[in-house]
């Protein structure tokens, strides 16, 4: 019998699949999707996509998804997803990955100094620009 | 006691109140601090990728002078250098191979750094480890009448295995505060991420946090925020006071690092602070309580 709803997904993503489990070893399958990650995440009003739906995408193999979304570039690397995994993965290390397979991909700096106003500069303590550089440029 | 010391680029700049209180405050409790004669930019953040090794370098040399300096323990007081250093140690010891491959590369380096030489400590664990009474000794009974929202952040105490207490609810630093004679104040967000180097990208976001950090610790009666990290206090102190020229309805509250406090507690003068690189300036509430 034919079925009556079809749902079609993208081609595998074969490469950034490889790529993303080289450097994480994180294992999204492990993900049951409760939402913790989101719910704890002080940003998630500022994403696109929320941390739990990354992860879904992650198990679909949909990367293209995930590349549209600003998701991995507001993340301030808190690591509060991850202490609040109740399985345990390391949510914080996924965006990393992302971040780094993007970069490696196509803008290997999406960050220009000089869109720094001087002002700002006279009072940020360098670690916010050496952290924002070493986040945003490869 | 003695210690090596590794204070990081901020702490000799915008930070400089955090390093000048504390190297005070360790002096009264007799503890040797003496700062690595070389060392290097930690990298702020970790890379939690498994191969980006040369962000790993930077932290590793670090650790190679602090094992040349020969003394067991490293006194780290920045947060963000905390954590990157504790993690990129923790990485070599767990990836035996990884290590290899940055001692190849460090070339310069006739010392190799395995992992377990050098402990690295944080100040509110030295301060544990110095024990509550030799605090008193140097404190004394008196209380100083002060309410403390003590704020940890986050890099301090996650991930998990280099975390200096429990990740989501912590009391060294409430502790630290009631042995030197001022009353902590527990409010909800003293764990949340203040946003971080956001504030270069996404500021709307540090804005929300510190909005939710401030209000919390003053609806809780807080007379003052502590922070431990130069990248928090910049985001407590200097957006909110953006947000108050703003928005006339919010109220402040002066940020400090938690040393400029404690000194105060211990006798140490105010005056070796530098108020210019507050904000928010604290010596009204200072004064206020009688201690300016």
């Amino acid at each position: 019998m034919e079925p009556k709803v079809s749902i079609k997904l993208p081609a595998k993503d074969a490469a950034r699949v490889e790529r993303f489990a080289e450097i994480t070893g994180v294992n999204v399958f492990a993900c049951y999707q409760c939402g913790n990650c989101s719910a704890s995440c002080p940003a998630t009003e500022f994403m696109d996509v929320p941390p739990h739906q990354v992860m879904r995408y992650l198990q679909l193999e949909m990367f293209d998804e995930i590349v549209k979304a600003n998701t991995c570039w507001i993340c301030a690397a808190c690591i509060t997803c991850t202490a609040k995994c109740p399985r345990g993965i390391d949510i914080a290390k996924a965006m990393e990955g992302l971040r780094q397979i993007f970069l490696e991909e196509q803008e290997f700096a999406r960050y220009n100094i000089f869109d720094i106003k001087k002002k700002v500069l006279e009072k940020l303590p360098q670690i916010a620009l050496v952290g924002n550089f070493r986040k945003n440029i490869l | 006691m003695e210690v090596s010391y590794y204070p990081g680029c901020t702490l000799k700049t915008n930070g400089k109140n955090f390093e000048v209180t504390t190297l005070k405050l360790l002096e009264k409790l007799d503890v040797d601090v003496k700062e690595l004669e070389e060392w290097y930019c930690c990298g702020v953040t970790f890379s939690q990728s498994e191969e980006n090794l040369i962000q790993k370098v930077a932290p590793i040399r670090t650790l190679v002078k602090a094992k040349e300096a020969g003394r067991k323990k490293l006194l780290v007081l920045c947060a963000m250098c905390y954590n990157t250093l504790k993690r990129a140690v923790k990485f070599i010891k767990d990836n035996p191979d990884k290590r290899d491959v940055i001692h190849d590369f460090m070339d310069r380096e006739s010392t190799k750094y395995f992992g377990d030489e050098v402990e690295i400590i944080d100040l509110l664990s030295l301060l544990k480890l110095i024990g509550r009474e030799k605090i008193r000794e140097v404190v004394g009974d008196k209380r100083l009448n002060l309410k403390v929202a003590g704020y940890y952040g986050c890099m301090l105490l996650r991930p998990r295995d280099i975390a200096i207490d429990s990740e989501t609810n912590p009391t060294l630093l409430e502790e630290m505060l009631e042995n030197f004679g001022l009353s902590p104040v527990y409010f909800p967000f003293r764990v949340e991420c203040c946003g971080s180097y956001q504030i270069l990208n996404n500021s709307d976001f540090v804005r929300k946090q510190t909005r939710l950090i401030v209000s919390s610790a003053i609806e809780n009666g807080a007379d003052f925020i502590v922070t431990l990290c130069p990248l928090c206090f910049y985001n407590l102190d200097e957006v909110q006071k953006e947000i108050a020229e703003e928005d006339s309805a919010f109220k402040t509250i002066p940020v400090m690092y938690i040393s400029q406090l404690l000194s105060i507690a211990a006798g140490i003068s105010p005056e070796i602070n530098d108020f210019n690189l507050h904000s928010i300036d604290p010596r009204p509430v200072l004064r206020e309580k009688g201690l300016l």
